[in-house]
């Protein structure tokens, strides 16, 4: 593996092996010293050109308990606002030493480029509203772990799913896992053409109560009244998983959210809180998951530019 | 390519193992076995079932992988991993890793890097079905299977019925 | 006396193909036929077809103002190598070429380069604003036959509406980039099942088809001379058929892109595909390589829109749009849809010099004529890989494609021979 950019090539196996690996690393960290030299002397910088904080923590959290160094660049204090282009930042990042990037970008499909350009091993850890190859594996390891298997759930996925990275990398990854999908949204926030995806589509999170998991995913405040629905209470009353939704859930279903939540919103604050919402295990489960992506990169496979 | 084992020989090779654990151990009661993956793991079990037989003591087997911890992962590439998981905190017990071949060195090295993550054990002893020599570190055996002098022009190779469906240790010029 | 004989060629004509030789001496077509001799030059065109130089009525330029892209010169240098003699420069440039004096100097900088006919197009309103009428006797009088607000639509229907009564009047051709700015805001690719994959905000196709539909009721009133810029739709071929059965005076144009190419490619994630109109579906294609042979899309026009490597070396969404394509024009078209002989001239030399009404270009050869003509080999593969053009954005580079200019001849003059602008 030469880059980890996004899910939709990766077959059944890659990625059972891929949540295989991610489970020792569970083990890993779950050690009185959760640390382990696999990369020492490796060093991967952290490219974030748009504002994160858990994934860019996640992601540093996880090179260092390989023993990796880590060097982290955010826009706001660069050279990019004096004008500096994103190739020359890029490759000013290699010039330094860097063994691996870890990119996020507001673009579709920057982190191609910048593997073209640099020729290093590139993780993407979210390119537009494109890709989030390392979220969609730490959500069906978490899933995994609570289920045993994907294999014929069925996972309702609520939200701005036109909008949602997130959303496109689980799609493709629970689906190929064996999970049915079902999307959950009003149509100005479902992709435009779904023609060829492996989904089904509910206009109402009523119609969908009886799944395994429901997967809900961020309501940006911005777009309610704007352009895309009329208000956030009219969505909450379609689309939101209250608490009396909650209730209707089947007795072992679970509750997923990317983060960060919305509470009262997407999410009411007692579902939230409640142990049959696996929110914080998705967390933990991100840093096992980057630390089998970076070993997976970086763990001595030869790499030529 | 010579086989140097057939079955019944790494059998008894074992069994002469598992006594001379014993009687260092006095008891093997505060051992553990830990096996490194991947044939190791199968020769931790079986010495720990002979040990049963004979003092029906049930000592607790684990599973060491040491990928993590290898200093030549530039050159060989390691990116699946196998199971880590110890029955017991190592703490204070008496560790025997387990290995077929011992040659190097370097992965005992690396498996007791691991081992120190893990714990503090009291002592920590190497069984090796096979030592065949060449090492570059110093590191020497508790217990050996055989000792196999070899050239390292030479590949010696273990195969065993867990892990590969048939049984026996051959040596052969490497290509 | 310079003389030059084309010789042993297949000379294309109205009535077919004919093997034969073509004598050029002062700038002239002297004459055609079998084992003429010379004492001059000799261009050895076995193999090859010898046709009219071929015309390009949608180039940019970016003189004035956005030197660093391209500039006449350079521009001149990538038509002649295309096979070109003559081109009509978009009025996107800046300042925006929106009065008489500013035409005057884009056909004086291509006299003054002496490698292909220039000539700017108008721009329809000032500025290319949209407000309010642009000078549109005064670019007349300088030689502009084509008017249009490129890299925008005239959205403003009553300003519209103006100049095409305007130019109804004095004969100009109203040419318009179909673009509702509404329905393509944020987008980067055709709106469809990649755009989605993609997560990427699209451009429909109906934005550039409202806007047509839009334009053919004016056209309907003021009947003016009407072209439509790069059809990339089946649904704007349709609207365009449509309306040429009723009679109206419509022309359109297609880009040698569009022939070819269709929106996956975007998932190579690099800018050399990003364009606007996008790159549409493959169903989008076959509509419009069949509307292309069967005359309902008038002409090829390549829409060639050169960008600084470092201007495109960034993420797709972060790119300009346009690619140039004056070098590549006329094997992709030869690839892509394998027109014949007759029919790839009428498309990409007579018909185009017809609607951008440049009287001397666009002639099928015979003695007595202007000698611009263009010998092209439809039959040899050819990779892509150096411009003469400043600009290197073409999706082409490194693919094989089928057909080679041998030489291009501008007034009397071999202004590209032997893989070489000759300046």
């Amino acid at each position: 593996m030469k880059h980890f950019l996004n899910t939709d090539d990766m077959t059944r196996e890659d990625l059972e092996s891929l949540l295989d690996l991610s489970e020792e690393f569970v083990e890993v960290l779950d050690r009185t010293i959760p640390k382990v030299p696999a990369l020492r002397g490796k060093t991967v910088a952290m490219l974030f050109f748009e504002p994160s904080t858990r994934t860019r923590l996640s992601f540093e959290r996880a090179a260092k308990a390989l023993s990796a160094d880590t060097m982290s660049f955010s826009p706001s204090t660069s050279s990019l606002s004096k004008g500096e282009s994103l190739k020359d930042t890029a490759l000013t990042i290699k010039a330094m030493g860097a063994d691996a990037l870890v990119v996020r970008h507001k673009s579709t499909g920057a982190q191609w480029r910048i593997a073209d350009w640099t020729g290093l091993p590139v993780l993407n850890a979210g390119d537009g509203a494109h890709q989030h190859p390392t979220q969609a594996l730490l959500d069906a390891l978490t899933i995994r772990q609570h289920f045993g298997t994907l294999d014929g759930l069925r996972i309702a996925i609520v939200g701005d799913i036109r909008h949602s990275r997130v959303a496109r990398s689980d799609i493709s990854t629970f689906s190929a896992l064996g999970a049915e999908v079902t999307l959950v949204a009003p149509s100005t926030l479902l992709p435009v053409d779904l023609e060829g995806w492996p989904v089904k589509v509910a206009g109402s999170i009523d119609d969908v109560l009886d799944v395994d998991v429901i997967y809900l995913l961020r309501i940006q405040a911005e777009r309610g009244g704007a352009s895309v629905f009329p208000s956030l209470p009219e969505y909450v009353s379609r689309f939101g998983m209250t608490r009396e939704r909650f209730g209707r859930l089947q007795e072992n279903a679970i509750v997923m959210h990317p983060g960060p939540m919305n509470r009262g919103v997407e999410i009411a604050p007692e579902v939230a809180d409640h142990p049959r919402a696996r929110i914080l295990e998705q967390v933990s489960n991100g840093v096992a998951v980057r630390m089998a992506v970076l070993f997976r990169l970086l763990g001595g496979e030869v790499h030529d530019d | 390519m010579t086989q140097v084992m057939k079955p019944d020989e790494i059998e008894r090779a074992l069994r002469r193992v598992a006594h001379e654990i014993l009687e260092r151990n006095k008891g093997a009661t505060e051992t553990l076995l830990v096996g490194i993956h991947t044939r190791g793991a199968p020769l931790a079990e079986r010495l720990s079932r002979v040990i049963d037989d004979f003092e029906h003591v049930k000592v607790p087997v684990g599973t060491l992988d040491i990928g993590l911890y290898r200093d030549d992962l530039d050159r060989r590439p390691t990116t699946e991993l196998g199971a880590t998981a110890l029955p017991d905190d190592p703490t204070g017990k008496i560790i025997v890793l387990v290995d077929d071949v011992l040659y190097t060195g370097r992965t005992i090295r690396a498996a007791l890097d691991a081992l120190a993550d893990l714990g503090r054990p009291r002592a920590v002893q190497l069984a090796v079905l096979v030592d065949r020599g060449h090492r570059q570190l110093p590191i020497r055996p508790d217990f050996v299977g055989k000792n196999l002098p070899t050239s390292s022009s030479e590949r010696v190779t273990v195969r065993l019925q867990e892990t590969d469906g048939e049984e026996g240790i051959w040596i052969e010029e490497k290509a | 006396m310079i003389e030059t004989l084309f010789a042993n060629g297949k000379i294309v004509t109205p009535d077919g193909v004919i093997d034969g030789d073509v004598l050029v001496e002062d700038g002239l077509i002297t004459d055609i036929g079998a084992n003429l001799k010379t004492s001059g030059e000799i261009v050895d065109c076995a193999g090859s077809l010898i046709g009219p130089g071929l015309v390009d009525i949608h180039v940019h330029f970016r003189e004035p103002g956005q030197e660093w892209k391209e500039d006449i010169g350079s521009g001149s240098a990538a038509a002649a190598a295309g096979g070109f003699t003559a081109v009509v420069a978009m009025p996107n440039t800046e300042p925006a070429i929106d009065a008489g004096h500013l035409a005057r100097f884009v056909s004086d900088r291509g006299r003054e380069e002496g490698l292909v006919e220039v000539v700017s197009a108008g721009a329809v309103t000032m500025g290319r604003e949209g407000t309010k009428l642009a000078h549109l006797d005064e670019l007349w009088a300088a030689g502009v036959r084509i008017f249009s607000d490129d890299g925008d639509s005239v959205a403003d229907a009553g300003l519209l509406r103006r100049a095409m009564e305007y130019l109804a009047e004095i004969g100009g051709v109203v040419a318009q980039h179909p673009e509702d700015r509404g329905l393509t805001r944020g987008g980067h690719m055709h709106e469809g099942t990649v755009s989605s994959r993609l997560g990427m905000a699209g451009l429909p196709a109906l934005a550039e088809e409202t806007v047509v539909a839009r334009d053919l009721a004016l056209v309907r009133l003021t009947g003016v001379r009407y072209h439509v810029q790069h059809v990339s739709t089946s649904g704007t071929l349709e609207l365009v058929s449509r309306a040429k059965d009723e009679g109206l005076p419509v022309t359109a144009e297609v880009t040698p892109h569009h022939l070819m190419l269709d929106h996956r490619e975007v998932q190579r994630m690099n800018p050399d595909v990003k364009m606007y109109p996008p790159l549409r579906q493959p169903a989008d294609i076959e509509a419009i390589r069949k509307g292309l042979v069967e005359g309902t899309i008038d002409v090829v026009a390549t829409d060639h829109a050169p960008h600084a490597a470092h201007e495109k070396d960034v993420p797709f969404e972060d790119a300009p749009r346009g690619i140039i394509g004056l070098e590549t024009a006329a094997a992709v078209v030869n690839t892509a849809v394998g027109l014949q002989p007759v029919e790839f001239f009428q498309r990409m030399s007579v018909g185009p010099a017809r609607i951008g009404g440049l009287d001397d270009q666009g002639r099928w050869l015979e003695p007595g004529g202007r000698a611009h003509l263009v010998v092209f080999d439809p039959s040899s593969p050819w990779t892509p890989e150096t411009f003469a053009s400043r600009a290197e954005n073409s999706p082409f580079v490194g693919r094989p494609l089928q057909g080679r200019v041998v030489a291009t001849m501008y007034d009397g003059r071999l202004t590209f021979r032997d893989g070489k602008v000759q300046r």
